[in-house]
């Protein structure tokens, strides 16, 4: 063999193997989907999909596998941290991108960055030992610190990051003579950020707020540890319809980590199927995110 | 001042406050952590093994071996795909004109991208069907990894492909040019030039090793010893941190083994940040 044709032959199998590479990801995420569905199947058979949706009882000793509850859980304290955190983080890109000195900068984006990297573990942690008693001084009769409002603070802070980076993308991609011609025609530059550069970033800004809510969806020790892990459908605790986030809840992620290690036969597979529920969700999610951020592309 | 100027003002007292309060909250979490966890931090925290028991007696060192092991096999089974998968994506498809290539890309990126979004306690939930339970690897480094590495790869061929569009056109042309082919091209000028960047995406997934809880949670199993082999199961120092936290409910060791974590974390970070900085210094050159 000449080294020309081994030198030929490297290049192919190289560009096979790298083929196959590339397409690892695509092949683990079919494999996921197809493994969890068929674990899920006889829970979706014997117990039904629409029961399982629409039941508020989780009683795992008794054969009863209704999952609304946790849906309601996830929903709440995802609409929570989206209220707490959304405002801050949404302020926070448009001082990065267009208010702050850039000594400023060098000092808030670093900030974020660790924000971004302490672990979920950590927050859980401090959300037990710092925010848990913090809501605990709320007085309403049942409140034990544990639940709802305690998480969303956890998970507002979790998803700055995500949000805030990603719409400080979106503002600082809107064309220079977008400013300047707003500027040039007598603007303030406030009146040319709200007026001119806010709408032209706004499907950037609102495909980060729905990928901050996947990742909201998605997170699971944090949520353990301060939302207090129990199947009710969350309810108001005191006549004021807000104390609902006072209300103990429990996470459709929660669910799947607390019983995995035990589960066996139709509980199991009843996890399963809440994991197959979570995985369409947050495709769904991520995918209205990717298609309002293509949208605003063209 | 007029109105117009005094909304401005208003307006931006706001925006000036978000960027305050984002500052404050790290600050305020970071700072009570080592404020809490560092009084409990000494040589004997770092050589001594949790000793088992509702007091959460001991150090970390099992966890820091095994965090370490995980960080390195989960590395070893996602590179070489992430990268693998990065360099396709950037070198190979832009080359080829054939629509077959073309769609194969297009369908690799919507796997990719469907893989990042993908919550970690799935991992978990996969890892403990497939390697713990069907493929009886059980409770052990080895199915926790594996799990792990599905997490990492997206952040790796998302680090790979900047590194690799940074490197100057220039190079490939000139490579080419003097007959190498696509592969030693790719071998010999532009994975040396993009070695910084890559190693970048190297440390950051290895921080998200670190961090992670959920998906070792249901396939590491827990145990405080010292692992052996890949088969055996363990405990990272995260998810120490978590059992101390609900479990033995001793929050000062928790607090202690979070600051560890959380001073590693910035370690990374700072290190990460200046192999950046010095990549783009290279470039204004």
């Amino acid at each position: 063999m000449t080294s020309g044709m081994r030198r030929t032959g490297t290049e192919k199998t190289m560009k096979a193997v790298l083929l196959i590479s590339a397409l690892a990801s695509l092949m683990i995420v079919l494999l996921i989907f197809l493994f969890t569905m068929k674990e899920a199947m006889p829970a979706f058979r014997e117990i039904g999909i629409l029961k399982m949706l629409t039941d508020t009882t989780w009683r795992p000793g008794n054969d009863q596998f209704g999952i609304l509850a946790m849906i309601a859980g996830s929903g709440l304290v995802t609409l929570g941290a989206v209220l707490l955190g959304v405002p801050l983080a949404l302020g926070t890109a448009i001082f990065l991108s267009e208010v702050a000195p850039n000594w400023i900068v060098k000092i808030v984006r670093p900030s974020i960055e660790l924000l971004a990297g302490i672990p979920s573990v950590v927050y859980g942690l401090f959300g037990m030992v710092v925010l848990v008693p913090l809501v605990r001084m709320i007085p309403a009769p049942g409140n034990a610190g544990f639940g709802l409002l305690a998480a969303s603070a956890v998970l507002a802070v979790m998803v700055l990051p995500t949000i805030a980076n990603i719409s400080e993308f979106a503002v600082r991609s809107v064309p220079k003579g977008y400013r300047e011609g707003s500027l040039a025609l007598g603007a303030t530059k406030w009146e040319t950020i709200s007026r001119v550069i806010l709408p032209a970033a706004k499907p950037g800004i609102i495909s980060s707020v729905v990928l901050g809510l996947g990742r909201a969806l998605g997170e699971t020790i944090a949520m353990i540890m301060v939302i207090g892990n129990s199947v009710i459908l969350p309810a108001p605790i005191t006549s004021n319809p807000l104390s609902i986030f006072l209300s103990r809840a429990r996470t459709l992620t929660g669910n799947v980590a607390v019983e995995i290690s035990y589960a066996t036969g139709i509980h199991e597979s009843a996890l399963f199927a809440t994991g197959v529920v979570l995985f369409i969700l947050i495709i769904l999610v991520n995918s209205s995110a990717r298609f309002l951020m293509r949208r605003g592309v063209n | 001042m007029n109105r117009r100027a005094l909304n401005q003002n208003a307006a931006f007292a706001m925006f000036w406050i978000a960027g305050a309060v984002a500052v404050l909250i790290m600050a305020f979490v970071v700072g009570y952590i080592m404020l809490k966890g560092l009084p409990g931090i000494t040589a004997d925290f770092f050589t001594s093994s949790p000793r088992g028991g509702l007091s959460g007696e001991g150090g970390i060192y099992s966890t820091i071996v095994t965090t370490f092991y995980m960080v390195v096999v989960t590395l070893a089974f996602a590179v070489p795909f992430g990268v693998g998968a990065a360099i396709y994506l950037t070198e190979y498809s832009g080359t080829s004109e054939s629509r077959m290539v073309l769609k194969l890309v297009s369908v690799a990126r919507f796997g990719v991208e469907t893989l990042a979004g993908v919550p970690s306690i799935i991992f978990g939930l996969f890892g403990y069907a497939l390697f713990v339970s069907a493929l009886n690897f059980g409770f052990s480094i080895l199915s926790a990894s594996m799990a792990g590495a599905c997490l990492i790869i997206p952040v790796i061929i998302r680090t790979t492909e900047e590194a690799l569009k940074a490197v100057p056109t220039g190079y490939r042309e000139a490579s080419l040019a003097l007959g190498a082919n696509r592969w030693e091209t790719i071998w010999k000028v532009i994975l040396p030039s993009a070695f910084r960047g890559i190693s970048t995406g190297i440390l950051l997934s290895a921080g998200r090793i670190v961090s992670e809880t959920a998906i070792f949670f249901v396939t590491l199993g827990g145990s405080y010893r010292v692992p052996h082999s890949l088969m055996s199961g363990g405990r990272t120092m995260a998810l120490h941190v978590y059992y101390l936290a609900m479990e033995t409910r001793a929050f000062d060791k928790a607090m202690s083994t979070a600051a560890v974590l959380v001073g590693l974390i910035v370690l990374m970070n700072l290190s990460i940040n200046m192999i950046t900085n010095r990549i783009s210094a290279k470039e204004y050159k």
